[in-house]
């Protein structure tokens, strides 16, 4: 139990182990009441007509959402892609001995991490005329990859200093330090942060439905104000939702199977990382060098 | 460069959009991420599911799903009230699970001894918790929740596009008033600065002034 592991309270003896299982029935109680209001309003509301749900038996209905899927999923993968790639480019950038580069790596992931992803999509969709597949991913990958760039950076610098000096005392130039010491280090400590920022953009995608990319929820907004089905608005969430939420959990889970994993990996060792969140850095902050 | 000076009103009715939205839905996820900690922290086993399903959900729920179902769904309950009151509902409670997960974590870095050693002095619940925990608690939990902020101003842009009074949206109407696309995003963006240095000056500030002490 999760019970000694807290500065709140005691281990409850058997007095209070009787009071809150009360206190757990109520809750229990209190909650069924709420689920069966909702389902007492989705019933009530016709929600669970044959009319509203006959649209998901169609094949063509079948493949629409299928065909979403397959767009968000296509999309997810570019921005995946080039995100790391990008990630990587301005985090080296960011730890470049030339300062004019590391000043420009500075300024750019400071302005993509402040701005909202959804007006840098709007900017390149509306200002720059591009297709929204392209700007979808283009919008992704410039806010992804600024975040990567400083979990590249922070797992970079956070080798324990030894490593670097012993391979420097080898003989080693920059570049090899970094490729053959550092680098791997350290991406194998970052790896559930990595992971956990790819959820992000795995969410972000989503983002395409209002540039009118033919993601997930666009085939879903196209069933759902359909005169023919009765506007099966709820139904097509109660499809839909599931199948989006499902995706993320699954890989946020990946992510901590991956850290639990890294955390009894000796290989990691020697990276003092407590890995942040994804995205949580305040702009403007310099992260504390460990 | 003078789509500002001369759409001023347009502007400033989006950023002033753009902020009440950021504080209705600070206020209300700060309130919910706090009810949702307490579920998660709480030795009552069901507490405990509901605050985890709670930020297991909404952690991996896309917020353009959730304003999706929120601004479209919820009408269909006849529940009508303004865009602006469901776009705070959807923020709000979605930046909450992340609030929750902040908030736990930083209850979660007072060490146990301290609750104990305030035990043994014979202190209440409630004076454990108040005077001793959530104080220590407080301090390392400022940097996460100014970023959380930061992100739910972020994320607000996404009411813009579900037609809400606010910043994004200003620049619809002056594309179609024939002004220099460009330039309007760009005044967009130093918006939209504007907003998330000041919350990050804010908590800077505040870190300075009551964080731990590295």
């Amino acid at each position: 139990m999760t019970h000694s592991a807290t500065a709140l309270y005691d281990i409850p003896g058997p007095v209070t182990r009787r009071r809150h299982r009360l206190y757990g029935i109520a809750a229990t109680v209190l909650i069924l009441a709420a689920l069966g209001w909702l389902l007492y309003l989705l019933f009530d509301t016709d929600q669970f007509t044959a009319a509203k749900w006959s649209p998901f038996t169609y094949k063509g209905i079948q493949e629409l959402l299928l065909r979403g899927l397959g767009n968000t999923l296509k999309a997810f993968a570019y921005a995946a892609v080039l995100s790391l790639a990008l990630g990587a480019v301005l985090a080296v950038g960011r730890l470049s001995e030339h300062r004019p580069v590391r000043w420009l790596s500075t300024l750019l992931v400071e302005f993509f991490r402040a701005m909202p992803v959804l007006v840098m999509i709007f900017f390149i969709f509306v200002a720059l005329k591009v297709q929204p597949l392209p700007a979808l991913v283009a919008g992704l990958t410039l806010y992804n990859g600024s975040v990567l760039a400083e979990v590249f950076r922070t797992g970079i610098n956070s080798v324990e200093r030894g490593q670097r000096e012993a391979a420097y005392a080898l003989g080693l130039r920059k570049t090899q330090v970094t490729t053959y010491v550092l680098a791997p280090q350290a991406v194998r400590a970052m790896m559930p942060t990595i992971i956990s920022q790819l959820v992000v953009a795995l969410k972000d995608t989503s983002l395409g439905f209002l540039i009118t990319y033919e993601e997930f929820l666009h085939a879903g907004k196209l069933i759902a104000s359909n005169l023919d089905y009765d506007l099966p608005f709820i139904p097509v969430v109660m499809v839909i939702s599931p199948i989006y939420i499902g995706m993320c959990m699954l890989l946020s889970w990946f992510a901590n199977w991956v850290g639990g994993r890294q955390r009894r990996n000796p290989k990691t060792e020697a990276v003092g990382v407590a890995p942040a969140e994804p995205g949580t850095l305040l702009p403007g902050r310099q992260e504390p060098r460990v | 460069m003078y789509v500002l000076t001369d759409n001023f009103s347009l502007y400033g009715k989006g950023f002033l959009g753009t902020l009440e939205l950021t504080v209705y839905s600070s206020i209300l996820a700060l309130l919910l991420g706090f009810v949702m900690a307490s579920f998660r922290v709480a030795p009552v086993g069901s507490l405990r599911v509901i605050g985890t399903v709670w930020v297991a959900v909404l952690r991996n729920t896309p917020l353009t799903l959730l304003f999706f179902a929120v601004l479209l769904g919820l009408p269909r309950f006849g529940l009508v009230l303004p865009f602006k009151v469901f776009a705070v509902l959807a923020l709000g409670c979605y930046t909450s699970a992340f609030i929750c997960e902040a908030l736990r974590s930083g209850i979660n870095t007072v060490p146990t001894g301290q609750g104990e050693a305030a035990r043994s002095l014979g202190l209440s619940f409630g004076q454990t918790l108040g005077n001793v925990v959530l104080p220590q608690a407080f301090r390392s939990v400022i940097p996460p929740v100014g970023s959380t902020l930061i992100a739910l101003a972020k994320n607000s842009a996404i009411a813009g596009a579900f037609s809400v009074t606010e910043l994004l949206g200003t620049y619809k109407p002056l594309n179609e008033l024939g002004y220099s696309i460009i330039w309007s995003f760009v005044w967009i963006a130093v918006g939209y600065l504007i907003i998330t240095l000041s919350i990050s000056a804010l908590f800077n500030l505040m870190e300075k002034r009551w964080g731990v002490a590295r």
